[in-house]
């Protein structure tokens, strides 16, 4: 399982860079939306991955028993699931104003601030 | 003193909740901004202050003790910092209430400027790595809509670069937050530097690994060399009240992030030092050879704050030394040149921003005649200018004195001639500005001096006015902030107090 989960992650990986270097700016935020699941499905796989053992506290013990399921990475993909939702929003209206604005989607005819 | 703590992020909160009540009145979120910004400043002043007195402090909150709860922890590091924040935070705010146009002022330029002085003064407050990733986020997408605010097409061009390469930098700095716990456990940057020095014993190429990560993150943040470019494509696109305050601050936080976390967690990352040193040494000639082909004022100004990210980054890159006085003169030249730094670059922007109000434009070719026009901004001009270049008796020149002087105990004899160079290069560069601006006499058919947009004129010079006092003063008696240095740079050095404020000085087995 965590050889499959590995290589998905290696997948999302590239297919978020090759989208990246696409001159379309839609096929840009697409690459940061996969960039972003990249980031979260690693954060999540390296937690731990443990079959069927929820963190439950049996009633009179103080812990739960050794060999639980970390419950941590989940809270942090959680919040870091909010934040890349919030900045994917944000990005896809950005594109559309700088559509709207400079009238092209191929980002090499965006050149008017460097140099 | 953990209420001090918690103020440098409670109030731009709160200041940011009240501007979005007052939506629909523009004046009353003036207001709130300069006083809002006003609090910020006094609060940062007192937690600077108890910080000096009685070393670093940290609050739990919740009262969960570290590392299972969230910690807030300062340093004098961290407080020098968030008293920075304040004082331009305040400069700004000030700044703004002329600068900004109406326009944006009522979509929400200043509660967009509350959030991002709190992500700032979080980012710098924050003892955890996860809630430093939140805290980046929030000033990120504060900036995002600050630099994309208006909508005009060099804003549209430059927001898009900006926004790709720092969702990149989070998305590698998550990577990195993630192989770290999955490594350690544990997320407290207290608590991280003890297991990974054990770690470091056992899986060296592990930590290698993710101490990369971390590099690569917060180097695109700060805007080192080669990671630089999304930086002059968009910092001179908004108006000047936004781009001074990313000038000032947003990269700063980056080279925070980085003495922090390979001063703290990655306490002897020998080959990190040893590749920041020719980090340090290109980021430096880089910025300042992008500026010597520019002739608009911001544009030359935001290759100069690269130029400059050069000058810190080499402060830390001295750890590489063997010697323990080399590595401490490093890190208290890093901090004071940062502190130095901030002032200066936001007063340039500012500055900046004045001479647009005058003429009307930033080309600096259909600019000139301001010495005749406006000789006090000539004057103005001249104390942050000189300052940036290194000339004394101004903050500029024992930022690099304590840094070529650490260079040079260190015998780093290529990155001090590179450091002399960009020095004297920067000083071309504001003298191409001065001659200009302010010297050669205003091009026929520029439109002549622009009387109507005097309005408002005081409210922009304050801060500056205020800034070069400031600049001046470090420049006359810079033993004081070199005193903090040290004690600033003590406490990097030698993290024991940082841990026994968080509660770890003894290490706790892992949960």
């Amino acid at each position: 399982m965590l050889l499959i989960l590995a290589l998905v992650i290696g997948g999302l990986y590239a297919t978020a860079v090759y989208l990246m270097l696409r001159r379309n700016i839609v096929k840009l935020i697409f690459g940061l939306m996969v960039l972003a699941h990249a980031s979260n499905l690693l954060l999540f796989t390296v937690g731990g991955l443990v079959r069927g053992k929820p963190p439950l506290v049996p009633s009179g013990a103080t812990a739960p028993p050794p060999g639980v399921a970390d419950p941590f990475p989940e809270a942090l993909v959680l919040t870091a699931i909010v934040i890349s939702f919030a900045l994917t929003a944000f990005a896809a209206v950005l594109v559309k104003r700088v559509y709207k604005v400079t009238g092209t989607d191929d980002s090499d005819a965006l050149r008017m601030t460097d140099s | 003193v953990s209420t001090l703590l918690v103020l440098p992020v409670l109030i731009p909160l709160l200041s940011a909740a009240a501007s979005l009540v007052a939506w629909r009145s523009e004046r009353v979120q003036r207001g709130v901004g300069v006083a809002g910004t006003g609090a910020l400043l006094v609060a940062s002043l007192a937690l600077a202050d108890a910080v000096r007195r009685e070393g670093p402090i940290a609050a739990q909150m919740g009262d969960w003790p570290a590392p299972y709860g969230i910690t807030l922890v300062a340093d004098l590091l961290s407080a020098l910092m968030v008293a920075v924040t304040g004082l331009m935070g305040f400069a700004v705010a000030v700044y703004s209430t002329a600068e900004v146009d109406r326009g944006r002022r009522s979509f929400g330029f200043y509660p967009l400027l509350h959030v991002l002085l709190m992500g700032v003064c979080g980012a710098f407050l924050t003892g955890d790595l996860f809630n430093l990733y939140v805290s980046f986020e929030v000033m990120l997408i504060a900036s995002f809509v600050l630099l994309a605010l208006g909508g005009e097409r060099p804003q549209m061009e430059g927001a898009l670069k900006y926004v790709t390469l720092n969702l990149v930098s989070s998305a590698v700095f998550l990577a990195g937050v993630g192989l770290l716990y999955g490594m350690t456990g544990t997320l407290n940057m207290a608590h991280l530097s003890q297991r990974v020095a054990e770690l470091s014993a056992s899986h060296p190429h592990l930590v290698t690994a993710v101490a990369g990560l971390l590099l690569a993150s917060f180097g695109i943040k700060a805007g080192v060399f080669p990671l630089y470019f999304w930086l002059p494509s968009s910092y001179h696109t908004p108006p000047v009240s936004a781009s001074a305050i990313f000038a000032g601050l947003l990269t700063k936080v980056g080279v925070y992030a980085l003495i922090r976390i390979f001063t703290l967690v990655f306490a002897d990352a020998a080959s990190v030092y040893r590749l920041l040193l020719w980090v340090a040494g290109m980021t430096m000639l880089a910025g300042v050879l992008g500026a010597v082909s520019q002739f608009h004022f911001r544009r030359i100004l935001s290759f100069h704050i690269i130029s400059q990210i050069g000058y810190m980054v080499m402060g830390l890159a001295l750890l590489a030394s063997p010697s323990a006085a080399v590595r401490r003169l490093g890190l208290i030249a890093a901090v004071f040149y940062i502190v130095h730094h901030i002032v200066v670059k936001t007063n340039l922007f500012l500055i900046a921003g004045v001479v647009r109000r005058l003429r009307g434009t930033e080309e600096l070719k259909r600019t000139g005649g301001l010495l005749n026009d406006a000789p006090w901004l000539a004057a103005l001009f001249l104390v942050p200018a000189f300052s940036l270049a290194g000339i004394p008796p101004l903050s500029g020149f024992w930022a690099k004195l304590a840094m070529i002087r650490a260079g040079l105990e260190a015998e780093q004899w290529a990155l001090v001639a590179a450091a002399i160079a960009a020095g004297l290069l920067t000083l071309l560069s504001m003298i191409k500005i001065w001659n200009e601006a302010f010297w050669k006499p205003l091009p026929e058919g520029s439109g002549g001096p622009a009387t109507a947009g005097r309005a408002g004129l005081a409210a922009m010079l304050a801060p500056v006015v205020v800034l070069a006092i400031v600049t001046i003063l470090i420049g006359l008696f810079p033993q004081t902030l070199l005193g903090l240095a040290g004690q600033a740079g003590d406490q990097l050095l030698d993290s024991s107090a940082y841990l026994s404020a968080v509660g770890l000085a003894t290490g706790v087995a892992a949960p």
